[in-house]
């Protein structure tokens, strides 16, 4: 006899715990490869996942075995034209093209390298790993203002929308067994007598007293029926708690400078910056808001297809960006209620007299009310007179300011990395 | 023969359909006499045989970075569409367990399960080896036993250490087989009675006169006993039994690791009749359902498209060549011995005189059960065999520039082909013959393996890599002689390398 069982229920994955043995065996390689992918990537697919690739020789399993050399008789089937004793050319490479001896590697002939596919979720934690977002622990504690409800068991009051009605008539149901007990043993009890007495029919008297029997059990029935289906005291309603939960709320502000020293290439590696700290910042928080801030001598807040491909020429007063900023931040984000994240990319070109402006709007109006600032500087000549002013802020406000030079695209990634390293 | 109803005359399966093919393919089954363990069936998505795939068959396993890549590789053949996932696994269980995929279609879930559950499972309750290395009952328990294990050790000591364990016992997976059965270890009782035996014998047959014969001075030449005493080719037991670092939880994960190597390893021996076997059975029960009638002519047609293209053997010049196909050797052969037994020529009669003209099924499930690849190739594969599949043998002297043609199919190369084919499924000359030799238990406790060569071939190139791993195990030193068979040491290797053994090389 067989027995034919239906598995296609079951858990799937149940290799995932070791595809991530895998994984964690080779970070390395495929650290190696997400870096490159993300440097050479175009913006719009750096988020999908991405194929690694492993040097065969590092995965493989050694056994012992065999190597080249010795003497070796081995037999094919297919023979068309050689007769005994012929002689023919060693094939190139020696081995002499498959032993046919099971043991062959299932990786394919020919293949160097191991490659495989990871999603982009675990692309996206090869990624951001050893990377945090600062400041955020402190920030979750100080701003449990929100709350959210959850169940939490039955009570026995409550209003009526809550009512849980399988545990309700459960509980009637265990009120009326346990109410008519006493009735529902004398009831028992009757039956027995009566079972006794039928073995006595047909005798008269036990007819009669049958029937009175009957009756009595009726009567019992009767009264097991007028006890209350559900009662007040059965009811029971479903408990919802009003639990604090930190708030998972972010916004992100990109603020660029758009002046005609900002070339296409500059702005292009300034958006990937953007995007990665989006991505970032997506991993952690359950809604993000970006707030886009462009400015040459004025500053305005624009959507991102304005931020990044719409070209103007100017002077540069990066303090209106920030003054703007600031303002929106007053305005629309309450910093009880919002973790905001500033991220500023500019070529390092400012107006003389403004540096010291912006460092003044960061100290007083900005850095007290953020979680993190971040400024990168896209540029190869040397530094301007808003990088000595911002290094200033650095050493007062080392906590929740950062700044790093970016040269070409291939830095953004390392530099993302440096900004956002974990701090023990 | 009387004519039925088919079963079902389309391409879509029900469970239903699944049970009535079952019965009649195990009715048939009965009628020729496979004896089975009961069956189950599981019917599976592509998703979960992958899985299956991945823990080497098996329902359940151990966590180990090794399945993962397996997993991932496959996933990524299936994926690109390189390869077709197996219709079908079936572990050798009490019951037997097959898995079926849902993609396939009636007629394939018939050929399966003629082919799993009465083909392969009747080869395992009755092949000599499954009898005798494999508890077809408890290995379901022992991998849950072996799972939960593990992963309490990996909580315990760190998944690290684990994985590491791991590694360096898969590494000698294939040394952690007992080959032969040892004999039970006497008992006091016996013993004594042998000792009386023994006592009584010499009295019986005492001479006084021989006893005055002065005797010859041996040459004391005080050898120092090796440790152990006869070399152990079982390597992951003696390590389990004598490592003298490894931690009692080691030991046990070295056990675990022995324990399932010996229950592949009559599968590792018996591919070709395994499968041949299997092959012959689906075709013969399917064959037997159309004669009844049972089954359509659509059905039969389909069932022989698979089938052809399962026991295709592609020539050794061709682009799909891998070597010899063992579903194509395997089925070729029991096919034959069944020919042999029915329609014999003059040639079967010579070379077969025994078994040309008796009865076949008996012939058949005689060879099934007493023989493994290597003894079933050199007792049953014919001449008509060698001829159908033009088997010829190349020999590969590295010594010499070219390839000789040693054998084809012709009188004179018969036997030669015949006995080079049975040789290369020897376990023994495909894999090195690597045994424990002796440990210097007075001095620094370094571990001498021998590689015993066989037709000069040396070790790989991995052998370095092995050895690692063995020393991690052993804890001292580990040094691995290759001996040619006059007794030379041909190569050393050591681990950690000697500096100075680059100077003797």
């Amino acid at each position: 006899m067989s027995y034919i069982i239906d598995r296609r229920l079951n858990a799937k994955k149940k290799s995932t715990v070791n595809r991530q043995r895998f994984l964690r065996r080779y970070k390395k390689h495929i650290k190696r490869a997400v870096e490159e992918a993300v440097n050479s990537r175009s913006i719009r697919d750096i988020d999908q996942g991405g194929e690694v690739s492993i040097p065969n020789k590092d995965i493989s399993e050694p056994v012992f075995h065999h190597g080249d050399g010795g003497i070796r008789q081995r037999v094919f089937p297919g023979n068309k034209e050689f007769v005994v004793g012929d002689e023919i050319k060693r094939p190139e490479g020696g081995g002499g093209g498959g032993s046919g001896q099971g043991q062959a590697s299932n990786q394919g002939e020919g293949e160097d390298d191991f490659t495989f596919q990871i999603n982009q979720e675990e692309f996206l934690d090869f990624m951001f790993e050893d990377l945090e977002l600062p400041n955020m622990i402190k920030k979750q504690l100080r701003d449990a203002t929100s709350f959210e409800v959850r169940r939490a068991g039955f009570t026995s009051v409550g209003s009526p929308d809550k009512l849980n009605v399988v545990r309700s008539l459960r509980a009637a149901n265990a009120r009326r067994i346990a109410l008519s007990g006493k009735e529902r043993r004398k009831i028992r009890e009757l039956k027995a007598e009566i079972k006794t007495l039928e073995g006595l029919l047909p005798n008269q008297e036990a007819v009669l007293q049958i029937a009175a029997l009957n009756e009595e059990i009726k009567a019992l029935n009767r009264r097991i029926k007028r006890m209350p289906f559900i009662d007040e005291f059965d009811l029971k309603y479903n408990n919802l708690i009003r639990t604090p939960v930190p708030s998972s709320k972010a916004v992100m502000f990109c603020v660029m400078d758009v002046s005609g020293s900002m070339t296409q290439s500059i702005k292009d590696i300034a958006k990937r910056f953007f995007i990665l700290l989006y991505l970032f910042l997506t991993r952690s928080y359950k809604k993000i808001e970006v707030v886009f801030v462009r400015h040459h001598t004025h500053a305005k807040e624009v959507d991102e297809e304005e931020f990044f491909y719409s070209r103007e020429t100017g002077g540069t007063i990066v303090s209106s960006a920030l003054n703007l900023s600031a303002d929106i931040i007053h305005e629309r984000y309450p910093p009880g209620d919002w973790n905001i994240y500033v991220a500023q990319a500019s070529d390092g070109d400012n107006w003389d007299g403004d540096s010291h402006v912006c460092r003044e709007i960061l100290e007083q109006r900005i850095l007290p009310l953020v979680q993190y600032f971040a400024y990168v500087e896209i540029t190869t000549g040397p530094h301007q007179n808003l990088w000595l002013e911002y290094e200033q802020i650095r050493e007062k406000f080392g906590e929740t300011f950062a700044m790093q030079t970016i040269v070409e695209p291939s830095d953004i990634y390392p530099v993302f990395r440096k900004l956002f390293e974990k701090k023990e | 023969m009387k004519k039925h109803q088919p079963i079902s005359t389309g391409s879509e399966w029900t469970f239903e359909l699944i049970q009535r093919y079952d019965q009649e393919i195990a009715r048939v089954a009965e009628h020729y006499g496979l004896d089975t363990y009961p069956n189950q069936i599981e019917i599976i998505t592509s998703e979960q045989m992958m899985d299956a795939y991945s823990s080497v068959g098996m329902p359940l396993n151990y966590n180990h970075w090794s399945f993962g890549k397996q997993f991932v590789s496959t996933e990524q053949q299936y994926k690109r569409g390189q390869m077709g996932l197996a219709y079908e696994i079936v572990i050798n269980s009490n019951p037997c367990i097959s898995y079926l995929m849902e993609e396939n279609t009636m007629t394939m879930q018939a050929l399966v399960i003629a082919h799993a559950c009465y083909g392969h499972n009747s080869f395992f309750k009755g092949n000599y080896l499954f009898r005798t290395w494999t508890d077809a009952s408890a290995i379901i328990d022992y991998l849950l036993f072996a799972k939960n294990y593990i992963a309490k050790c990996e909580e315990r000591h760190g998944v690290d250490a684990v994985e590491q364990m791991l590694d360096a016992c898969h590494a000698l997976m294939n040394y952690g087989v007992n080959r032969y059965l040892r004999p039970q270890p006497i008992t006091p009782e016996e013993e004594k009675n042998r000792l009386l035996d023994r006592e009584e014998y010499i009295q019986r047959h005492l001479n006084q006169l021989w006893n005055t014969i002065p005797k010859k001075d041996e040459i004391k030449e005080k050898k120092t006993p090796r440790f152990p005493k006869d070399p152990e080719e079982n390597l992951l037991y003696f390590i389990e039994k004598n490592a003298p670092l490894l931690e009692p939880w080691q030991r046990e994960i070295v056990r675990i690791v022995r324990k399932i190597a010996q229950y592949y390893y009559p599968q590792r021996q018996t591919q070709v009749m395994n499968e041949g076997w299997a092959c012959f059975w689906h075709y013969t029960l399917l064959h037997h359902l159309h004669d009844e009638g049972l089954v359509t002519d659509g059905f039969i047609m389909e069932f022989l498209h698979s089938h052809t293209s399962v026991i295709y053997q592609p020539p050794f010049d061709s682009p799909y060549f891998s070597g010899i196909n063992p579903y194509s050797l395997g089925y070729g052969m029991m096919r034959d011995i069944r020919r042999i037994c029915e329609n014999p020529t003059d040639e079967d009669r010579k070379w077969f005189p025994d078994i040309a003209g008796s009865d076949w099924n008996e012939t058949l499930q005689h060879a099934m059960r007493n023989y493994k690849d290597e003894s079933f190739i050199l007792q049953y594969l014919s001449p008509h065999m060698i001829r159908e599949l033009k088997l010829f043998t190349i020999t590969d002297n590295s010594a010499l520039s070219t390839l000789q043609i040693s054998a084809i199919h012709d009188d004179e190369g018969y036997q030669k082909v015949r006995e080079n084919l049975a040789a290369s499924y020897n376990i023994g000359n495909r894999e090195p013959n690597i045994q424990i030799y002796n440990v210097n238990i007075r001095g620094d406790r370094s571990l001498t393996l021998r590689h015993y060569m066989h037709n000069e071939q040396p070790l790989g190139d991995d052998t370095d890599e092995v050895l690692k791993h063995l020393h991690q195990l052993w804890g001292f030193d580990v040094h691995l002689e290759s001996v040619s068979p006059d007794g030379q040491i041909v190569n050393e290797r050591h681990c950690p390398p000697k500096p100075h053994a680059e100077e003797v090389a």
